[in-house]
């Protein structure tokens, strides 16, 4: 049950996207197409689990015992930035045909807030390691869902005549507005 | 370049939130309140000029396969040298702020200026183009802040203008961040045009 | 190559680590510094002691705690801050610093921490005030619980938030049942749960012959 509850406050009510801000650059990003953010969503997920997984395990083998809690920036940064590395060594080696899917993604993930926004906050909220593997997947989830629901807008919005000041960025801000406000309505449902 | 212009460059022509489109998570996560749009984009702005000071300075003692690592660690560093200052001096603030503060890390802004401005250039021409990016960024947070706030809640700077009662509350929720951000750049988009 | 990344790394993280032992006290500080002040708005009059030195604590069945700052002048009780809880918010948590007469009206109260909707529920850190439209000060909640007046009770909620109200007034009486002492006939809005709600022994003494659960002191 805690688990569920979880999973819905993390996709639904505080979507990391609509509610909470974080990963607002690949959204508007690579929301272009539906394929496009379907991988993006792959290839984030993938990350995000795995880094909060390193990263929770180096906060309380490594940081809480040495108590240098103050190095948390520093030193979950660099495990991400390393990580996405090692995955994409190991995906060219081991799964050309998934590296051909995610390749193309994985470097812009070290600079997507949501990954080290995540890692901080499993701290923060002292979730256990297993809470924080079902949370990082949720709001991985949750990413996927937002970006893939206004990739699909997005494509109709082509077909559209936008007026010349909204073209291109406005326009999409304003939609992922409307769509903020259609995610409000599960808020309180937790 | 003259100095002149790395200075302006970040406040007007590249202005990095509503030109470059850089550092939209902090842009609309903070921006419930002018106050907090300020302190965001100051901190973010004392990032940047030492992030680019020290890098121009290490640049080139530092191999290139390990240009990015390394600029990475120096940001971090700056950026949880602000974190403790502000939650030892300015713990409201702090604690609006929140997750943002250490997200100032991941910031495209300070890495995108290291890598693109300040491994090329001197000190002097890097502290100047940090400083004007970091103040073009302060300036568009507390533009958009102050907007929310007026809108939302009738007041700016925490000074009351009309009643609150009348205020849109969507503006200082999440969806009103999007709202009114695409709207300004609708706008500034617009100015752009007829100039 | 190796060398050069060590060394970035350790020069950073001596400089983080020197920023650290200058902000350290500082940050403790900032810290204690929020919760006495919390402590001193809610409280009636002057005291001479230092509630933080002689606060206790009370676990709640649900893992919780609750913590109360006495407040002495010349060793006689002025009055007594509740920090206290709801979990019945409509974004999560609700924390409350809430001050008491000794008779068990409320004296003051401080919001610590919400997430209630901004522009709505944020609201509660001044409506419930002596000026606010929906005033608690004054009421004593330990004879009868608080309710809002959807529910028959006296507080006007919070307008277009009732659930952030209803939270706020769960967490006063959570306290205001804790502090009377008789926290088991205390059980928020699910009357099932009186059985193991809240125990609370207020002197050591009391405790070890009255109640047989640990309490923290």
């Amino acid at each position: 049950m805690e688990y569920i509850l979880i999973f819905i406050a993390a996709v639904f009510v505080n979507n990391i996207v609509l509610a909470q801000f974080l990963g607002i650059c690949p959204f508007l990003g690579v929301s272009k197409k539906v394929s496009t953010a379907l991988g993006m969503t792959g290839a984030v997920t993938f990350v995000m689990v795995l880094a909060t997984l390193v990263t929770f395990i180096v906060q309380k083998t490594i940081l809480d015992p040495f108590n240098i809690g103050f190095m948390q920036t520093i030193t979950f940064i660099l495990i991400i930035a390393a990580l996405v590395q090692m995955v994409e060594i190991i995906l060219k080696k081991v799964s050309p045909a998934l590296y051909q899917a995610l390749g193309v993604f994985l470097p812009l993930i070290t600079t997507n807030c949501a990954v080290l926004g995540v890692a901080i906050m499993v701290i923060q909220k002292e979730y256990n390691l297993l809470e924080s593997i079902v949370f990082a997947a949720s709001i991985a989830i949750g990413f996927g869902l937002a970006l893939t629901i206004f990739a699909g807008i997005r494509e109709q919005l082509n077909l559209v005549k936008v007026p010349k000041g909204m073209q291109g960025s406005p326009i999409a801000l304003v939609t992922a507005g409307l769509l903020a406000m259609a995610f409000m309505g599960f808020s309180g449902i937790v | 370049m003259s100095n002149i212009s790395n200075l302006t460059r970040g406040l007007f022509k590249e202005n990095p939130t509503f030109v470059l489109l850089l550092g939209m998570c902090p842009t609309l996560g903070v921006t419930t309140s002018a106050i907090n749009g300020m302190g965001m984009g100051l901190a973010t702005a004392f990032v940047l000029v030492m992030a680019n000071l020290v890098i121009s300075l290490v640049a080139n003692i530092i191999p290139d396969k390990i240009r990015i690592p390394s600029f990475i660690v120096i940001i971090a560093a700056f950026v949880t040298i602000v974190d403790m200052c502000m939650a030892a001096y300015l713990p409201s603030l702090h604690e609006s702020l929140g997750l943002f503060i250490p997200l100032i890390v991941v910031n495209c802004i300070v890495l995108g200026r290291a890598e693109a401005f300040a491994s090329k250039n001197n000190a002097w021409a890097s502290v100047l183009d940090g400083l004007g990016m970091g103040l073009g960024f302060t300036m568009s947070l507390t533009i958009l802040g102050s907007i929310r706030e007026i809108l939302g809640s009738g007041k700016i700077f925490n000074s009351a203008i009309y009643n609150e009662h009348y205020g849109m509350i969507v503006f200082v929720l999440a969806p009103g961040a999007f709202l009114a951000l695409g709207y300004l750049i609708a706008f500034i988009n617009h100015l752009r045009k007829t100039n | 190559m190796v060398l050069v990344l060590l060394g970035v790394t350790l020069i950073s993280s001596a400089a983080v680590a020197y920023v650290q032992s200058l902000t350290g006290s500082a940050i403790n500080e900032a810290k204690q510094n929020k919760q006495a002040n919390a402590i001193r708005q809610v409280i009636p009059g002057e005291y001479n002691n230092n509630p933080i030195a002689e606060a206790w604590k009370v676990t709640t069945p649900d893992g919780e705690e609750l913590e109360f700052f006495p407040a002495k002048k010349n060793e006689e009780t002025v009055g007594t801050a509740v920090k206290t809880y709801s979990k019945k918010g409509f974004g999560g948590e609700v924390w409350l610093m809430v001050g008491f007469y000794p008779d068990g009206r409320i004296s003051n109260y401080s919001v610590l921490e919400h997430k209630e909707t901004p522009g709505l529920g944020s609201k509660m850190n001044v409506w419930f005030t002596k000026n606010g439209k929906g005033s608690v000060i004054g009421k004593h909640p330990g004879t009868t619980a608080l309710k809002v007046k959807k529910e028959g009770g006296d507080v006007d909620a919070i307008t277009a938030a009732t659930i952030s109200s209803k939270a706020f007034l769960d967490a006063v009486n959570r306290a205001s049942a804790a502090l009377a002492g008789n926290a088991d006939s205390y059980s928020g809005a699910t009357p099932k749960a009186t059985a193991d709600t809240t125990k609370i022994c207020e002197e050591k003494a009391k405790c070890d012959s009255l109640c047989n659960l640990p309490c923290k002191h």
